[in-house]
């Protein structure tokens, strides 16, 4: 009977373990529109984005593996670890809420990992710039439609005004993360392998700004930041979202299709 | 390029020299298509990559996929596994490589033109850097010609389409995107 894994993270398997999670998650979030999306073409584009997210996904765990040298599969760490040892962002778990919001996490999201994808091109590590290469464009896709959704939503009704600028403010104290680092990226970026995120902060605001002044609304200042996802300190929505993902493999340890 | 039709067969199999066993590996690789495409050759994609012997004796065989998360990648693996077992080749071991990231400028002038004849927009022309994701302003439907077109979804039936109408046929079509 498969148990719970405890991965040996040493700083390379960290790192990519916490953008595999960001990506799994979020691709499983949007996954959870499928068949519900207001319609069809944007229940198509949920579905692409999200099976974008997964690919990434797969092929960032399968590296984790081979980093890690215990011989785990992808499988391996997307079914047996728990809450606690999972490593993505806060913002990539939060509830889908309403289309506007599903939309505002996804373009604060990819504003990021498009300039952090075109970034890790560079990277020292061969297969972390392969998976770079191949991320970056399907990114450049994820941010061009989100914005169009963005300033569509905010400069469209008065409804939709209301709810995509309270989909900004809840969700804007999850974006401090999104630059966060510890001491053990800090060497993988001196090593050549990592990029510092803090380099990309006044790009991704600029680049989050003119979309929304495009879109009439006001980008927030920075206050208090929620974090804690990076070490495996969750919100209550991640537990729930693991418990359905998990369920199958919990069930029937090994099952494949 | 070999169709379904041509499999060009050795005289003697398996051929005496490596050169020529590759040959025919890849011209029997040549022949299995993208499954969500059919009218595409893994080849006229530019998803076979490479051949070549393992030291083990095996044919090894190198595909890279289109995106992250293309679903027909397990597919096509299977289709070239039994391809070149039914060819003759008892061990055949699929590689995935992800670098060089593919591109669409991989895909070859006949694979576009198979594309346009199924009626899918092929990728628009070659451009150097990053505008050329998005660079593809004029699209021409593939029925009629005509460059009166505009978008209809940024996703389409699969990873690699877009949902395009033609102003003066009225057709809706998939385009391929840039990539």
């Amino acid at each position: 009977m498969a148990k719970t894994i405890r991965v040996n993270e040493t700083p390379l398997v960290l790192y990519t373990l916490r953008r595999a999670d960001d990506a799994l998650i979020l691709g499983h979030r949007l996954s959870e529109w499928c068949g519900h999306a207001p319609m069809m073409e944007e229940d198509m584009a949920l579905a692409n984005m999200a099976l974008d997210l997964i690919g990434q996904a797969r092929s960032l765990y399968t590296y984790a593996g081979e980093a890690e040298g215990e011989g785990r599969t992808e499988d391996d760490f997307a079914y047996w670890r728990d809450e606690r040892g999972y490593r993505n962002l806060l913002l990539v778990e939060q509830q889908n809420g309403d289309f506007a919001r599903t939309i505002m996490r996804q373009f604060l999201y990819a504003n990021l990992a498009d300039l952090y994808w075109r970034a890790m091109m560079k990277s020292e590590d061969e297969t972390l710039a392969a998976i770079a290469a191949k991320s970056e464009k399907e990114m450049a896709y994820h941010v061009r439609h989100t914005a169009e959704w963005v300033i569509r939503l905010g400069d469209g009704t008065t409804e939709s005004h209301a709810r995509i600028a309270a989909a900004l403010d809840e969700l804007w104290p999850y974006t401090g993360e999104l630059f966060e680092m510890d001491a053990s990226e800090k060497a993988l970026v001196d090593a050549g392998i990592a990029v510092d995120l803090g380099s990309l902060r006044d790009q991704w605001r600029a680049n989050v700004k003119a979309v929304l002044d495009e879109a009439t609304l006001t980008t927030p200042e920075d206050g208090w930041m929620q974090k804690g996802g990076r070490t495996g300190i969750h919100s209550e929505h991640l537990g729930h979202l693991l418990s359905e993902m998990q369920h199958v493999q919990h069930t029937i340890p090994g099952a494949v299709w | 390029m070999a169709g379904r039709e041509s499999q060009p067969m050795p005289a003697s199999f398996p051929p005496a020299d490596t050169d020529a066993l590759l040959a025919h590996a890849r011209a029997v690789a040549a022949t299995v298509s993208d499954p969500e495409i059919p009218v595409l050759s893994i080849d006229d994609l530019g998803v076979l990559r490479d051949l070549k012997i393992a030291e083990d004796g095996a044919l090894e065989v190198f595909i890279t996929p289109t995106y992250s998360g293309c679903p027909a990648m397990n597919m096509i693996t299977l289709e070239l596994e039994l391809a070149l077992e039914k060819a003759g080749f008892d061990r055949v071991k699929v590689t995935t490589v992800l670098s060089p990231a593919w591109t669409t400028d991989w895909m070859t002038e006949d694979g576009k033109r198979k594309l346009k004849e199924y009626g899918i927009a092929p990728p628009s022309e070659k451009r150097a850097g990053r505008g050329a994701l998005f660079g593809a302003d004029e699209v021409q439907c593939p029925r009629c010609g005509s460059v009166r077109t505009n978008r209809l979804a940024e996703f389409g039936s699969t990873s690699c389409k877009a949902l395009w109408q033609c102003q003066d046929c009225r057709e809706p079509f998939d385009y391929f995107k840039c990539h």
